[in-house]
């Protein structure tokens, strides 16, 4: 939502304004509800969340269920802590978000800057892939890793993330240029300049917004991907949010709450450092992303 | 039109003229194998007798015919209808509200729009973990609300067949209904304000303002979030496994996790397949004619 | 053979035809202007001279050698577009000299170029600037630099002047025209504006639905126009054109035209028109404002003005002048009369008609009689 356009010139009186702002401050009480149970609860001992104290502050604050959400939870059946799986998600995202981006601004570039007969169905195609439900492909994908031997591993995980984050990135890339003038582009062909240098020239000097808000987006996704992770990974290839979802659905022992609780923090906080800082970028991208198809 | 440079004649110029589809032909290759190849295999095995390891022997509609009469995948397209329904009915009421009250020229509105948005960032496990705990009547809820002295105080949907579903609509709109509350609040900063105030003068309410005039103006985005909403609920997966993953019993199976546990726990492949190519079809009825237009409507 | 050849080129896209079979021919030094409504082809043509479109059928040759086929950049023509299609991420200077930075011209030589037409627009102070700093008229200069220092063999301009206001773009005018005359350089431009295309212009190409309607100087278009779209798209005012019948009056032709009372009206035609011999005809009678005046104001070197009284139905004061509107053949008309000329609407006035500058028009085939 772009920050310029400017609210509703509808007036209201003093007596609504209260019970408006009173709403809207409810409702951030709502959202934040969650934050604040995992926050407090990953602070505490375990004998408080027991007895019944899961709202309240700790008495004793502790650090304890971090540390052991971090290095020694047991995860599956090794007592390993979340941390190598934590690296494995930075290892898969990586990569998975720099060439998609890449190959979305080419393809971008592609389908607003040279057209051609049967673009737009192309970009049908690309767009369709963004939403079929990935059931569909997942026998195939699991039987075709395996013949080329990426099955559980991270590279295997990185590829499946490539080819279907492309269609969103290309989403993204192509709604940007089409607003961008062609008439520079024109102009840069009759100054003497090619396909790539105009790309590299005339383009990307100009696509930072959008390539902000298709990292993120991207990053975002693809740290958050539950169902490849689980479908595709081995013990020791499994990104955070299956390891996190085996800590907490570990049948044996005692249930560590607040152990849960901090691990759950960890595999939030890279999304959300990265929504807090570049924040009104990623409000842009969900808008481009979903409301312009 | 935006048509390209023109050379051609002479094997340069055909390099040159063909340049930008070589550039994109890595991208549809991988598209047309690993999303239309794979739509086609996946079809293709729904007509086996695939059961641990696909199987290329055809058994026509057995497997479609075997599905429908599963129990499982009965309670996992109700809970679907209800899911789906209740999730995309509150998001748009929810959202639609909060855009409304926070379009009043409200303080600290950049702030407020942070915090309704951030549990989009999140990981449906995530989610699925903290809302668990909290709805647990063991530790969560219940425990905190009788710690406090109303002893007879009940909140167990989450152990309660009849209503578990009901939680995955709680946190499934906790999740979403930020977000749907930034498309209306994108919405609603594009309708012209000379517009109300035209209707302002009139003598509108605005009540009857909003009524009248801005909410059918949104018809758009109405349109947008229905179309994300019911492509969620048709994929959502790993909400259910974080949350109650399925139960209690299979009170809570959607057709996402009844395709995952039918293909890959209990070896029965062609069934999985089948139920696979049901979800396609769903999210194809919704999506298709929503691609069509909009690519029509920029040509 | 010409400077710039436009032979037989047509353009179709799928079943749609938007250029039919144009022939143009651009002497060296010529400044070739194609006007014409939005959608009339005009755009089109040009984008094709500069390779930016295909040519569906013909040929564009430049200085003989025929351009099918060859890349923009090998064209050696340079552009200025109508939104300047600066790049937004190169200062000024970088802008200029991007063309010859392509072509593989050393620095020192690019540096040398800049500078010159940098002096030539008067745009030094500017070089280190992004084009997002600059106001619109300093845009424009530095597209018009950037086309400039390429010293291509044609420049070609997309309504380069449309997005400016209107005291910068009588200014530009004046000084696209200065500059012309100056460089003698070889110009096709485009523009919906039929000012700008008769006062920048040696010839004139008026187009319309993907035909060159006229071809000809500014004077053979604005005072010959060649059919009824031409007379009514040139000029502003633009041309009044009412039903009239030729008759023949004591061996001269006239144009019978109805006053709004319903009498009729002879004007007699100059002789040695021929007009005679279409005695009867119907047809639509094509006269420009400046040719209907108040008695003082008509042109004393004509030998056709005719004082016709008619009724007064609205004045409009212009300060320089005062349009006055009375109705012919039933079609509102309007003349122009000098701005102290007391006359009211309501009047009956004594009008008086130059029919030295009457055109006529066939009602059917809306081409000109002679």
């Amino acid at each position: 939502m772009s920050s310029n356009a400017s609210a509703t010139v509808v007036r209201t009186g003093a007596g609504s304004r209260f019970v408006i702002y009173t709403l809207l401050i409810l409702f951030c009480l709502y959202y934040l509800l969650p934050l604040y149970v995992m926050v407090v609860n990953s602070l505490k001992p375990l004998s408080e969340i027991q007895a019944g104290g899961m709202m309240a502050l700790p008495d004793e604050w502790t650090l304890a269920p971090w540390a052991s959400a971090w290095s020694t939870a047991q995860i599956g059946v090794e007592a390993t802590g979340l941390r190598p799986f934590f690296v494995n998600s930075i290892v898969m995202v990586v990569p998975a978000v720099a060439i998609s981006t890449v190959l979305g601004a080419l393809n971008g570039y592609v389908l607003t800057k040279w057209r051609f007969r049967g673009d737009t169905i192309i970009f049908g195609l690309l767009l369709f892939g963004c939403f079929i439900p990935f059931q569909m492909v997942l026998i195939p994908m699991a039987r075709m890793l395996g013949i080329v031997g990426l099955a559980g591993t991270v590279p295997g995980l990185i590829f499946v993330h490539l080819v279907y984050g492309i269609g969103f990135s290309t989403l993204y890339f192509r709604n940007y240029y089409q607003q961008f003038p062609t008439e520079l582009v024109r102009a840069a062909m009759i100054d003497g300049a090619g396909f790539f240098t105009i790309f590299r020239r005339i383009m990307l000097p100009s696509s930072g917004p959008i390539a902000v808000v298709c990292v993120i987006w991207q990053f975002t996704n693809i740290w958050n991907d539950f169902l490849f992770g689980a479908s595709f990974s081995d013990f020791d290839s499994q990104p955070m949010t299956v390891a996190l979802n085996n800590l907490v659905q570990s049948s044996t022992g005692v249930k560590e709450y607040n152990v849960h609780f901090a691990g759950a923090i960890m595999a939030a906080l890279p999304t959300l450092l990265v929504y807090i800082v570049a924040g009104r970028y990623f409000v842009r991208g969900l808008m481009a992303g979903s409301v312009k198809g | 039109m935006s048509q390209g440079a023109q050379g051609r004649r002479g094997g340069n110029d055909w390099l040159r003229e063909a340049l930008p589809k070589i550039v994109l032909s890595p991208s549809l290759a991988m598209v047309l194998i690993f999303v239309y190849g794979f739509i086609i295999f996946t079809f293709y095995l729904s007509f086996t007798d695939s059961r641990i390891l696909p199987s290329y022997e055809l058994v026509g509609w057995e497997n479609y015919s075997k599905l429908f009469r599963i129990r499982a995948w009965d309670t996992a397209v109700s809970n679907l209808v209800i899911f789906g329904g209740l999730y995309i009915v509150i998001c748009c009421a929810l959202g639609l509200a909060l855009a409304i009250l926070l379009d009043q020229k409200i303080r600290a509105e950049g702030f407020i729009r942070t915090i309704y948005l951030y549990p989009m960032a999140l990981s449906f496990i995530v989610t699925g973990t903290a809302w668990k705990w909290f709805l647990d009547p063991g530790i969560g809820l219940q425990a905190v609300v009788r710690s406090w002295g109303w002893e007879s105080f009940t909140f167990d949907w989450i152990k309660d067949g009849d209503m578990a579903i009901y939680t995955i609509v709680i946190a499934a709109v906790w999740q979403t209904s930020g977000f749907v509350m930034a498309m209306f609040l994108a919405g609603l900063r594009g309708i012209d304000n000379e517009v109300l105030k035209a209707a302002q003068i009139d003598g509108a309410s605005n009540v009857a303002l909003y009524r009248r005039i801005v909410i059918p103006q949104l018809r758009p985005a109405f349109m947008s979030a229905f179309v994300v909403l019911a492509h969620m609920a048709i994929k959502s997966y790993d909400l259910i496994i974080a949350l109650t993953g399925g139960g209690p019993g299979t009170a809570t199976e959607l057709p996402a996790t009844f395709m995952y546990s039918y293909t890959f726990t209990r070896n029965q492949m062609g069934i999985g397949a089948a139920s696979a190519t049901i979800m396609l079809m769903a999210i194809a009825a919704i999506m298709v004619p929503y691609i069509y237009s909009e690519l029509r409507e920029k040509k | 053979m010409g400077f710039l050849d436009i032979t037989n080129v047509t353009k179709s896209y799928g079943a749609v035809k938007v250029l039919h079979e144009t022939d143009i021919s651009v002497e060296e030094g010529e400044f070739l202007v194609l006007v014409g409504p939005s959608g009339c082809g005009k755009s089109t043509l040009l984008n094709m001279i500069a390779g930016l479109e295909d040519i569906t059928s013909g040929e564009i040759a430049i200085k003989g050698r025929s351009m099918n086929g060859v890349r923009p950049a090998d064209r050696n023509i340079a552009m200025v577009f109508q939104s300047y299609a600066l790049y937004p991420n190169m200062n000024v200077g970088q802008n200029i000299v991007f063309g010859l930075e392509m072509h593989g011209v050393p620095k020192p030589e690019r540096d040398k170029a800049m500078n010159e037409v940098a002096e030539l627009l008067q745009i030094q102070h500017l070089l280190d600037r992004k084009p997002g700093q600059l106001s619109g008229g300093q845009r424009q200069r530095v597209a018009m630099g950037r086309a400039l220092v390429r010293n291509p063999d044609v420049f070609l301009f997309d309504e380069p002047l449309s997005n400016l206001d209107a005291k910068l773009r009588v200014d530009m005018r004046t000084e696209i025209k200065k500059l012309h005359q100056r460089l003698k350089t070889t110009i096709v431009y485009v523009t919906h504006d039929q000012i700008e295309a008769l006062t920048l212009s040696t010839r004139i190409a008026v187009m319309y639905g993907g035909h060159v309607q006229q071809l000809g100087t500014p004077k053979e278009v604005y005072d010959n126009p060649a059919n009824m779209f031409v007379a009514g798209f040139m000029g502003s005012p633009s041309m009044n054109l009412f039903p009239a019948r030729i008759a023949v009056e004591n061996g001269r032709a006239v144009a019978v035209a109805q006053l709004a009372d319903g009498s009729d009206v002879s004007l007699p035609f100059p002789e040695a028109r021929g007009f005679e011999r279409h005695d009867g005809r119907e047809i639509v009678l094509g006269l420009r404002p400046e040719a209907i005046t108040d008695r003082d104001g008509a042109d004393r070197n004509s030998g056709a003005v005719h004082v016709v009284e008619a009724h007064v139905e609205i004045t409009e004061p212009a300060g320089s002048d005062t349009f006055v509107g009375t109705q012919l053949g039933g079609k509102p008309v309007t003349g122009r009369f000098r701005a102290d000329v007391e006359v009211h609407a309501g009047q009956s006035f004594p009008f008086a008609i130059n029919m030295e500058k009457a055109v006529a028009f066939d009602p059917k085939t809306e081409e000109r009689v002679s």
